[in-house]
């Protein structure tokens, strides 16, 4: 039932304009991967405004494509410059860095690059076939189960999110209060907006997108004093064919990284857990663990296999629930309500040629990443030789205009400078960035299905325990809520010592 | 580190009261139909406050204050912050491609202390592009000044 579809969705994605659209948001994609305060998140938020005249199919796989993009362009940081673009690139930075450092770095960048793509592929695949079930699923889901899963979705970051779960839970807050400012859809009355005529319109998640991790980056960044002390690519043909030969040998690697990667990536904060489970792992199993932060080829293979698994998996609850995964698959859930599609099971029923248009991007917009990546890493690194008095102010002019292009309104910009400033600081005090702007995104979905529940309910919250699905899902998501109370009391009960603070997803 | 966790908490505390408080005046009871317009951002209001408390209290325990920030990192923060507002507000008066000209003309030129040249060509010649990338090609407009409006746009 799979393939008929995905050979319909295939024929909407390869159309010499969506080819185009693909190669435009790749290499875009990428530059912004490797400079230092746009990600993924704020580059497709600050593109999502161009998007807003294309048709739905091409302009999902613009932002795809540039999602694929700043997946690739955060290995050459990592291997080139020591500089780990996202979180999940930190694990690439171990082996990849001495590899360069070795004169090695074709062959580090290589690798890195083919095990995203095949970390990458494996979710793909194992998307197209789950995803349509998961959707038949979840269209029997009612409000109760939905606010279940968006529970289960905050309660994992609050649970093994890492860092402080208290200020999780914090941030988590914080987005859903900033998504109630302004008029009530449901009542029709004016909330929190003290009589501020410029509030009614509420908080935008794009703009807070853009000053969180645009703005507040770049402060950071310019707080550590960067400086780039780059290796050279040394890349060629030779090396990449010469590489091929070597990789086949790491078929465990690649194994395990993407179950790994595609087990914790559908979970909200999956890819940075899954890129260092799957480095600690390979060094478990390797012959010569004591070779591993040498500049071992393998330590770069496990974590780039897994984070790429773990990214396209993030896509998963984005198409088949609504319910994104990451703050990257937020933004795009947002582009899908501008351009008027209503996110969620019914996709798959009503618009089967965006959803498979969608699933088929993903296949070609990795084999043509892996490509362009392999080919222009020369061009993409030179972007980092670019002084960094030039590039800061250029990100922040960028920045402005995406936060104005959203509405055309000025107070947008203004809220862009507060939000990176906050997003400075709460980077600083260890208050996660990527919680709060899922509940800015989600707040209005959750507080209806909360609603809707309880009037099914009459008001009680009985409801989410006594239907099946919802009971189980809520149970997981208290289990996960009061995991960081329970697991120091357990290891204190087993003897074992206190662990060590798991490193924060941004 | 300890002062600004402290700090932080104690505003993020008097926001959720701030929600309360309007929370209460709009209803958080049950309406006419299901749940009023406060009864959400009530229950978020009352559970950040337990939050932030318990994060005070946290922090309040910790022995150790490291600074929050070091002088020269503020400096080099307040460098890109204050000129990014003053361009915020010209903007308002000048448009933004004139405005982000200045600004950036103005940084690579006291930070970078770039050449003359080099100030020149990308300062001018960035919101060129962006402003054919995006008034003529993509039909976005982005806010315009005196200069546009000589200019004929």
């Amino acid at each position: 039932m799979g393939l008929e579809n995905l050979a319909l969705g295939f024929h909407h994605a390869v159309t010499p304009f969506n080819l185009f659209v693909a190669v435009v948001g790749i290499t875009l994609g990428t530059i912004i991967g490797v400079l230092p305060g746009l990600g993924g998140a704020n580059g497709v938020a600050i593109l999502l405004p161009l998007t807003f005249t294309m048709p739905p199919t091409s302009a999902i796989i613009l932002l795809t494509s540039l999602y694929w993009g700043a997946l690739f362009g955060g290995a050459i940081t990592s291997i080139l410059f020591n500089i780990p673009g996202e979180p999940w690139s930190v694990a690439t930075t171990f082996d990849g860095y001495p590899l360069a450092r070795q004169g090695q770095s074709g062959q580090a960048l290589t690798a890195a690059f083919t095990s995203s793509f095949v970390g990458a592929f494996f979710s793909i695949v194992l998307i197209t076939f789950f995803a349509p079930i998961l959707a038949e699923i979840a269209l029997k889901f009612g409000p109760p189960e939905f606010f279940a899963i968006q529970l289960l979705t905050f309660s994992s970051f609050v649970g093994l999110g890492g860092g402080n779960p208290l200020k999780s839970l914090v941030s988590i807050l914080i987005g859903f209060i900033l998504a109630a400012v302004g008029l009530d859809i449901v009542t029709g009355q004016l909330r929190m907006t003290f009589g501020f005529t410029d509030l009614m319109k509420g908080f935008d998640f794009i703009v807070a997108v853009i000053g969180l991790f645009g703005v507040g980056e770049i402060l950071l960044s310019v707080e550590e004093g960067l400086a780039f002390h780059g290796a050279t690519t040394g890349m060629n043909l030779r090396v990449v064919l010469d590489t091929w030969k070597i990789l086949p040998r790491y078929w465990r690697t690649f194994v395990r990284g993407s179950f790994i990667g595609f087990w914790m990536g559908f979970k909200p904060g999956g890819a940075t857990p899954a890129s260092f489970m799957s480095y600690a792992f390979a060094k478990r199993f390797s012959r010569h663990p004591e070779r591993f932060g040498k500049g071992e080829l393998e330590g770069v293979v496990a974590p780039e296999t897994a984070a790429h698994a773990a990214g396209v998996a993030a896509m998963l609850p984005m198409i088949t629930l609504g319910i994104p995964g990451s703050p990257t698959a937020a933004v795009m859930l947002g582009g899908l309500i501008i351009w008027g599609l209503q996110p969620g099971p019914l996709l798959f029923k009503e618009k089967p040629d965006f959803v498979w248009g969608l699933i088929a991007s993903m296949y070609t917009g990795n084999i043509l990443g892996v490509i362009m990546v392999l080919a222009g890493v020369p061009f993409f690194a030179a972007i980092l030789r670019v002084p960094f008095a030039i590039l800061t102010p250029l990100i922040v002019v960028v920045c402005a205009i995406g936060a104005y292009a959203v509405h055309s309104s000025m107070i947008d910009i203004w809220y862009m400078l507060i939000f990176g400033v906050v997003g400075y600081v709460f980077k600083k005090l260890d208050y996660p960035l990527a919680p709060l702007v899922l509940a800015l995104v989600l707040g209005d979905l959750a507080e209806n299905a909360l609603r809707q529940s309880l009037i099914m309910s009459q008001g009680s919250l009985a409801i989410f325990f006594t239907r099946p699905i919802a009971g189980a899902i809520t149970a997981v998501a208290i289990f996960f809520f009061a995991l960081p109370v329970i697991t120091p009391w357990w290891r204190r009960l087993r003897g074992l010592p206190a662990a060590a603070p798991a490193p924060r997803e941004t | 580190m300890r002062t600004a966790d402290l700090i932080t908490a104690a505003v993020l505390i008097a926001g959720a009261g701030l929600v309360i408080f309007d929370s209460v005046r709009v209803g958080i009871g049950w309406g006419t139909d299901g749940p009023n317009s406060g009864f959400f951002p009530f229950w978020l209001g009352v559970i950040m406050i337990a939050a932030c408390l318990l994060i005070a209290i946290q922090a309040w325990r910790r022995s150790t204050n490291t600074p929050f920030v070091q002088p020269a990192q503020l400096r080099s923060v307040l460098k890109v912050l204050w000129p990014a507002t003053a361009a915020v507000v010209l903007m308002q008066f000048v448009g933004l491609y004139v405005a982000s000209a200045l600004y950036m003309g103005f940084y690579m030129r006291w930070v970078g202390r770039h050449r003359w040249v080099t100030v020149a060509a990308i300062g001018i010649g960035v919101p060129i592009a962006t402003f054919f990338v995006f008034e003529t090609w993509f039909l976005v407009p982005m806010p315009k000044g005196p200069l546009e409006t000589w200019l004929g746009y």
